[in-house]
């Protein structure tokens, strides 16, 4: 049985289409009134394992359990989920109205129970005006507040997301995050959100859980993933403008470690190791472009020169690439003071803001 | 500040605004007569000249008296207009012991068209929709048997089929005929409707199913609403395949309840008397005018359907 307190539980879940096996043993707990966004690259089967919670995929072995009921062998109905489509998926031969009331009809409702719920879920998702028009009468994203609403007026525990804001321009969609955001905040039910987009996952999730290959890399709350990630592929996966790699080897020098990178040794004193502590050996050393500093006055542990190649402004800041030895490097600069191309800049970065990764596992040091 | 920058503009480019007033502006002008539009509607017109001439043959010598039809200017208007042609080909012309006309055959072929078309196009789109959307073991299988179906030559089968109508006490009757045409009419119909339902998205059914709504909920009030265009192709396919046939009509019912092909064939194959060229032309237009009057009726509609698709939504 799931714990108290979860909502959706993941056990031993696996996937195979023939050979190919899409998901890999999985397992997920979700505590109840969890955001929690599952984030990765197309393919990586983020959006499968939504649709074997919902119940859209027989799956090959393992359990689910939503509100500590075994659903395993559930149809979609029963679950007690809501879901939420990338194309909107609405009924275009039915109003808003009918395509909020369908669920309802089909589970004989009485109907004012059903104008009641469709009356609250206009109210809360502001689309009374629409409730009789068709969808093809709507903008994209009225279209994707009527989807929400659907899910909404089925008044369950557990609302399933698959990419619900990838169709729609860059300003609409932050509009919709926000009011996603909020909806969460309002009605504190359990939301499991699929999406490639890292800021949709900063911004909305609780925990998020980095996906690859059909097996969760890491599942943390968004800080701690974005400054403890586990492997390189989440440091790489997670971040935008993405973590710079500098590829060194690990060794003893002195009363502490040093990472020597080219010509340049970089001392690792203070560097959060974990619990197996530093090994000699090749290491790549992963930094995030705002942890370096151009042309800056304190004194750095590691500090360098370099020649300024291409300057990206990005509005508040600006990205300045440079190379350290033969390594290209980012640094996210204030744009007031963003040098020019060609400038020698003074590189300083701090070691311990890092992430050291073994060269040949790619995990975590 | 806009309005700065407007005036200095206009300003420095004074002269120039002069001189491109004069220069070409606004859209490019078509000429009526160009070359390219001569050759194309040229063109257009001797290919719907090529096709219309022997309609216009048919129609011409129906409305003519067998006099004037012996004169041999098949081209020529007919000078005294009749209409008695089109009297005798649909209440009166013989076949075999009956002599009243096509209107027999008429009334027959609507008896199986209907049933057939609406059997076949049922059981079709239910088909094609549970391939394409629920794929229950052993689909791609009973879809590869289906299709292999509508390679064979319909010949092959004419003798079995009789067998079995016999066997099952359907043959001669127009019930076995409208069966015939049911099977024969499976496997295009269903790869149809699966290519049809297959392009309808996916998240759709699945939203269906979210809603709780099972296999006969999702086909009737998702996928049919959804796909009138299909529907209406179906029944054109349908209506002038089941129409228009003439083998299993011959070989399926008896001469009582012979369809109009069959019938027209027996009008004008007559071997006995005079040729009636007049009553010939008009009965054979006759038969032709169902599939016709569904195309024209049906066309329209099908053109709106596939507008109404096209609308994102």
């Amino acid at each position: 049985m799931a714990a108290l307190g979860t909502s959706v539980s993941v056990r031993d879940l696996s996937l195979e289409f023939g050979a190919v096996k899409v998901l890999k043993s999985l397992n997920l707990d979700v505590a109840d009134g969890e955001f929690l966004v599952l984030l990765g690259p197309s393919g990586c089967g983020k959006s499968t394992l939504l649709n074997c919670i919902a119940g859209l995929l027989d799956i090959s072995d393992g359990q689910i359990f939503i509100k500590g009921k075994n659903v395993t062998w559930e149809e979609p109905k029963d679950r007690g989920i809501g879901m939420v489509f990338q194309s909107y998926a609405l009924y275009p031969q039915m109003s808003v109205k009918g395509n909020l009331s369908f669920g309802l009809k089909n589970a004989r409702l009485p109907r004012d129970e059903i104008e009641r719920r469709i009356e609250r879920t206009a109210k809360i998702l502001q689309i009374g005006p629409l409730l009789d028009r068709k969808p093809s009468q709507l903008s994209g994203g009225q279209r994707q507040r009527v989807a929400i609403g659907r899910a909404l007026v089925r008044d369950v525990d557990v609302f399933l997301f698959d990419e619900p804001l990838s169709n729609l321009d860059a300003k609409l969609r932050s509009e919709l995050r926000v009011e996603i955001k909020r909806l969460h905040q309002t009605l504190e039910n359990t939301m499991i959100y699929v999406t490639h987009d890292q800021i949709e996952a900063m911004t909305l999730a609780d925990r998020i859980a980095v996906m690859r290959n059909g097996m969760i890399q890491q599942l943390d709350r968004p800080q701690a993933i974005y400054n403890r990630p586990v492997n390189r592929y989440v440091a790489g996966f997670i971040g935008s403008p993405g973590m710079n790699f500098l590829e060194g080897i690990v060794e003893a020098g002195g009363e502490a470690p040093r990472l020597r990178v080219g010509d340049l040794a970089m001392p690792l004193d203070g560097y959060p190791f974990d619990a197996a502590g530093f090994k000699h050996g090749p290491a790549v050393l992963g930094i995030r472009p705002e942890h370096v500093a151009l042309n800056a006055s304190e004194n750095w542990p590691v500090s360098a020169q370099g020649v300024v190649e291409v300057v990206e402004p990005m509005g508040s800041d600006t990205l300045v690439w440079t190379r350290l030895g033969a390594a290209p490097l980012s640094a996210r600069v204030p744009s007031e003071r963003a040098p020019d191309v060609g400038d020698r800049v003074g590189i300083g970065f701090d070691p311990r803001q890092a992430s050291l990764f073994d060269a040949a596992s790619d995990m975590r040091l | 500040m806009s309005n700065v920058g407007a005036l200095n503009a206009a300003a420095a480019s004074f002269d120039a605004v002069a001189r491109d007033a004069v220069g070409p502006r606004g859209a490019r002008p078509r000429k009526t007569f160009s070359r390219r539009n001569v050759f194309l509607y040229g063109a257009l017109a001797l290919a719907a000249l090529y096709y219309l001439l022997p309609l216009y043959v048919m129609v011409v010598t129906s409305l003519k008296g067998m006099p004037e039809i012996r004169l041999g200017n098949i081209f020529s208007p007919p000078v005294e207009i009749t209409f008695e042609p089109w009297a005798k080909a649909w209440a009166t012309a013989c076949t075999g012991l009956n002599c009243d006309g096509l209107s027999r055959g008429f009334w027959n072929s609507v008896r199986i068209t209907v049933p057939s078309v609406i059997a076949s196009i049922a059981v079709a789109s239910v088909n094609g929709y549970a391939l394409a959307n629920w794929r229950f073991k052993g689909a791609d299988t009973f879809f590869t048997i289906l299709i292999v179906g509508a390679f064979i030559p319909y010949q092959v089968m004419i003798y079995p089929l009789v067998i079995v109508l016999r066997e099952i006490g359907l043959y001669g009757s127009l019930w076995g005929l409208v069966i015939v045409h049911s099977i024969f009419g499976m496997p295009i119909l269903t790869l149809l409707f699966r290519n049809y339902f297959a392009s309808v998205p996916e998240e759709l059914f699945k939203a269906a199913r979210v809603d709780g709504a099972g296999f006969w909920g999702i086909y009737f009030k998702i996928m049919m609403p959804m796909s009138l265009p299909i529907f209406v192709v179906a029944v054109i396919i349908q209506v002038t395949g089941i129409w228009n046939d003439f083998l299993f009509g011959v070989i399926y019912t008896r001469p009582e309840s012979y369809p109009m092909t069959v019938q027209l064939n027996n009008i004008v194959n007559t071997t006995m008397g005079v040729k009636e060229y007049n009553v010939n032309m008009a009965a054979t237009i006759l038969t032709g005018l169902v599939p016709l009057v569904i195309y024209f009726l049906s066309g329209k509609l099908f053109v709106r359907g596939i507008a109404a698709g096209a609308v994102k939504g």
